[in-house]
C-alpha cells in the first residue's frame, strides 16, 4: 500500500475537498512537453495519474487516443516513461504518480521487471484496464508487496456481489466508472445518479479511497465534488489537441484549464 | 500442453478461459465483465436447450442453405498430377463466405437476450454482410465497424450491408483495418453493452466470442465429415485440410470434427496471409513466429514490436489482414497438430487465376491463399491423397481488386 497515496487523500480531505487528479499521457505531445505539463500542473494537483500510450487501447476514446497516437508517433518508449516519472519525482517526491495503460506493454516488459521498475522510479500507483479481478489478483499482490497500489476499477456494471469482493481485495484507492463509457465519452448519467453509486461503494467499506472519473468536465465537475476524488483526463487532452492546432503552447493552456477545473472543487 | 480427447476444442479451456494455460483469457475493461458473463451463461443455457438447436438447424438449413457443396476439381487435379484436390464449397452459403454461420447464431443469441440492436466488426465486409443480413432477417438493428481502408477495398460488400439497412461506421484511427475497427466495436459496446449485443467476427476476441464461433462454424465439418463418408464410403487414410486463417473461425470450422483423428491420417494445414512478397509487412503471426501478447480483450501470437505495440499488417485480403488470430490456433500450434504456413499476396492471386481458369468455382482471396498451399503441395502427392481446400468466400466483393491487379472483369 503505498502511503503517498494515502496521504493525498488525507490532505484534501481536511481541506475539506475531494482530492483532484489529472490524466496525461506520457510523451504527449512530446517527452519534454509531457513533463512540464506535469511539472506545471502538479502545483493544483493531488495525484498525477500518467498513461502509458498503447496503440490499440480499447477502452479509450478518441480523445485520450489522440494523445497515445500523438505520443508514439513521436517515438515514446515504455523506458521513456520511466524516465519522466523519475525526473518529476526528482522535484516533487511526494507527488504521488499513479501509471495507467494496457497490460501487453506490462506483459511484453515482464511483470516483475515492469514492477521493479516502477518503483525505483518512484511510481505509486497502477491501473491497468483491461486486467480485471479476479484475474488481477496475483498481479496485485505483487504491486502490494512492492509498496505500489494497485488500482481497482468498478463500474455501474459491476454487480454488488461483485462489488464486495473486489473492494475487500482492493488497496487503498479504487476508482469509480461513472458511466458505461470509454474516456472521454459526453456525461450521460446525472452526477446526481453517479454520487448515489458512488455512495453505494462507500457503504461497503467507508475507509478505502474511491475516485470517481470518465466524462468530467469543467462544466460536471462542481456537481460531483462530494467524492473523495475526481479524475479528468479527456479534457486535458482536448486542450493539448486544441493547443497544437492554433499553435499555442500547450504547457500554459493545460496549466489554466487544470487551475479551472480545481478552482471549482473548492 | 495437451489436446483432450472427445471434448469439442472450444471448450477445452481452462477456468480463466485459457487454452493450453496461455491462449485467449478475458483480458477487458471491467465494465464489460458483466455482459460478458451474461452472454457466457445464456450461450451455457442455449447450447443445451434443444429448442435453441433446432432453430438453429432450421435456419442453417433453410436460411444459409447447408449443406454446402463438396466437390473434386478434376481439372485442378489433373493439371497439378499428384494428389486429388476437392473443395468444399462454403462460399455456397447464403450470403457467400462461411460468416454467415457466425452472424446466424449471434442475431439467434442476441433475440434470445432480448436486445434489439447489434452491432460487429468487419475486415473483408464479409462478417458485416452476413451480419446484416442477419440483422434484417431477425428485425434486429444493426452497425458494423470497418476500417476507412477496407470501406474503399471491398465496396461490393459495404453495397450490401448499406442495402441490408445497416450502417457502417467507418474507423480512421490507425491502419485503418480490420484490427482498428475491432478497437471501435469494443469501444461502443463498452459504450452501449446495456442495450446491444456485440458479435465478434471471427474466433477472437475474449474466450465468450472465440468459444460462439467455433460452435457457429463448426457446422462446416459437420457437413464435411458425412460428405466424405459418402463419397469415400469411409474417411481415406491419407487427407489433408488446408484453409486460410485470418482470425481463422472458418478453419476452425473446417477442422472441429477431425482434431482427434492422428496427424498421420488428417493433416491440418493453415495458410496465412505473407503479404506482398517484397514487403516486411505480412499477417501471419503462426507462421512468421510472432510473439505471444494480448490483442482485443485475448492472449495470442501477435504480430507487435518489442515494447507491445500492435504492428501495423499488410495483405491483398482484407479478411486476412489482421495482426492476431485465434487462441484455439496457437494451442493447435503449439500442441503440433495444424501445420501454418503463409502465401503472399502473388502466390494468392497466382492460384485465383489457376483455379478459376481451370474449374467453375470463384474462390476469395481469402481462401486462394490455402489453394496456393494446395497448388505448392499436391504435385509432389500421391494420387490416393485426398487435399480438401476450404472455398469459404466468393471472389464478388474483390471485384475490384482482381480488375486492378488482372485487369480481368468478374
Amino acid at each position: 500500500m503505498n502511503k503517498f497515496i494515502s496521504l493525498a487523500f488525507k490532505k484534501a480531505r481536511e481541506d475539506n475537498r475531494p482530492a483532484f487528479l489529472t490524466y496525461t499521457v506520457a510523451g504527449d505531445s512530446t517527452k519534454k512537453k509531457s513533463l512540464d505539463i506535469l511539472k506545471s500542473i502538479s502545483k493544483d494537483v493531488d495525484i498525477c495519474e500518467i498513461g502509458f500510450p498503447h496503440n490499440t487501447p480499447i477502452a479509450d476514446g478518441g480523445q485520450i487516443q489522440t494523445s497515445a497516437y500523438r505520443a508514439i508517433k513521436n517515438g515514446i518508449k515504455i523506458s521513456d516513461v520511466f524516465q519522466l516519472v523519475r525526473i518529476f519525482k526528482k522535484t516533487k517526491n511526494s507527488k504521488p504518480v499513479i501509471l495507467m495503460g494496457y497490460y501487453n506493454m506490462i506483459y511484453q516488459y515482464g511483470e516483475n521487471k515492469f514492477i521493479k521498475k516502477c518503483k525505483s522510479s518512484g511510481v505509486n500507483g497502477l491501473i491497468v484496464v483491461d486486467l480485471p479481478w479476479p484475474e488481477n489478483k496475483n498481479f496485485a499482490k505483487k504491486c502490494k508487496s512492492n509498496s505500489i497500489s494497485f488500482i481497482q476499477l468498478l463500474s455501474p456494471t459491476t454487480s454488488k456481489e461483485r462489488l464486495i469482493k473486489i473492494i475487500k481485495d482492493s488497496h487503498n484507492m479504487i476508482y469509480y466508472i461513472s458511466m458505461l463509457s470509454t474516456t472521454g465519452g459526453k456525461l450521460k448519467v446525472s452526477p446526481k445518479q453517479i454520487l448515489s453509486n458512488y455512495k453505494k461503494i462507500k457503504k461497503i467499506n467507508p475507509k478505502k479511497n474511491c475516485v470517481i472519473g470518465f466524462g468530467i468536465t469543467e462544466k460536471t465537475i462542481s456537481k460531483l465534488k462530494n467524492a473523495d476524488g475526481l479524475v479528468v483526463g479527456s479534457a486535458i487532452c482536448k486542450e493539448i489537441t486544441k493547443s497544437l492546432k492554433n499553435g499555442q503552447n500547450p504547457v500554459i493552456n493545460v496549466s489554466r484549464i487544470v487551475k479551472r477545473l480545481k478552482n471549482k472543487i473548492l | 500442453m495437451k489436446l483432450k480427447r472427445k471434448i469439442p476444442l472450444i471448450d477445452q479451456h481452462d477456468k480463466f478461459g485459457f487454452w493450453g494455460g496461455k491462449f485467449g483469457g478475458s483480458f477487458i475493461p471491467e465494465t464489460l465483465k458483466k455482459p460478458i458473463d451474461d452472454l457466457t451463461k445464456d450461450f451455457q443455457k442455449l447450447r443445451k436447450n434443444k429448442n435453441f438447436i433446432k432453430k438453429r438447424n432450421f435456419y442453417f438449413k433453410n436460411y444459409i442453405g447447408s449443406p454446402t457443396r463438396f466437390i473434386k476439381l478434376e481439372n485442378l487435379t489433373e493439371y497439378l498430377g499428384g494428389a486429388q484436390i476437392w473443395a468444399k464449397v462454403v462460399s455456397d452459403a447464403n450470403g457467400g463466405a462461411h460468416k454467415i454461420y457466425n452472424a446466424t447464431v449471434h442475431a439467434l443469441i442476441c433475440k434470445n437476450m432480448g436486445k434489439k440492436y447489434i452491432v460487429g466488426d468487419t475486415g473483408a465486409g464479409y462478417a458485416g454482410k452476413m451480419l446484416s443480413m442477419a440483422a434484417k432477417k431477425f428485425g434486429l438493428k444493426c452497425k458494423i465497424f470497418m476500417g476507412a481502408k477496407d470501406i474503399k477495398r471491398q465496396k461490393p460488400n459495404c453495397d450490401a450491408m448499406r442495402k441490408n439497412g445497416a450502417e457502417i461506421v467507418p474507423v480512421f484511427s490507425g491502419s485503418q483495418t480490420l484490427v482498428d475497427a475491432v478497437s471501435e466495436c469494443m469501444r461502443y459496446w463498452v459504450s452501449n453493452c446495456d442495450t446491444t449485443h456485440m458479435c465478434v467476427g471471427s474466433t477472437v476476441g475474449p474466450n465468450i466470442f472465440v468459444k460462439i464461433c467455433g460452435w457457429s462454424t463448426s457446422q462446416i465439418s459437420r457437413e464435411l465429415k458425412k460428405q466424405i463418408k459418402k463419397k469415400f464410403n469411409k474417411i481415406p487414410n491419407k487427407v489433408k485440410l488446408i484453409n486460410c486463417v485470418g482470425g481463422g473461425s472458418s478453419a476452425y470450422g473446417f477442422w472441429s470434427e477431425f482434431v482427434d483423428y492422428p496427424k498421420s491420417q488428417i493433416e491440418l494445414i493453415g495458410v496465412e496471409a505473407g503479404g506482398p512478397k517484397k514487403s516486411k509487412l505480412h499477417a501471419a503471426p503462426l507462421s512468421r513466429g510472432a510473439k505471444l501478447g494480448v490483442l482485443h480483450g485475448a492472449a495470442s501470437y501477435v504480430c507487435q514490436n518489442s515494447e507491445g505495440q500492435i504492428k501495423e499488417t499488410e495483405s491483398i485480403s482484407a479478411g486476412l489482414d489482421y495482426p492476431g488470430v485465434s487462441p484455439i490456433h496457437c494451442f493447435l500450434k503449439d500442441t503440433k497438430r495444424a501445420r501454418y504456413t503463409y502465401a503472399t499476396d502473388e502466390d494468392a492471386l497466382n492460384a485465383y487465376k489457376l483455379v478459376t481458369k481451370l474449374e467453375k468455382i470463384n474462390p476469395s482471396l481469402e481462401p486462394s491463399h490455402a489453394f496456393a498451399e494446395a497448388i505448392k503441395i499436391a504435385p509432389k502427392l500421391s494420387k490416393n491423397t485426398i487435399v480438401i481446400v476450404n472455398s469459404c468466400g466468393d471472389a464478388k466483393k474483390d471485384r475490384d481488386i482482381l480488375r486492378k491487379k488482372l485487369g480481368k472483369k468478374i
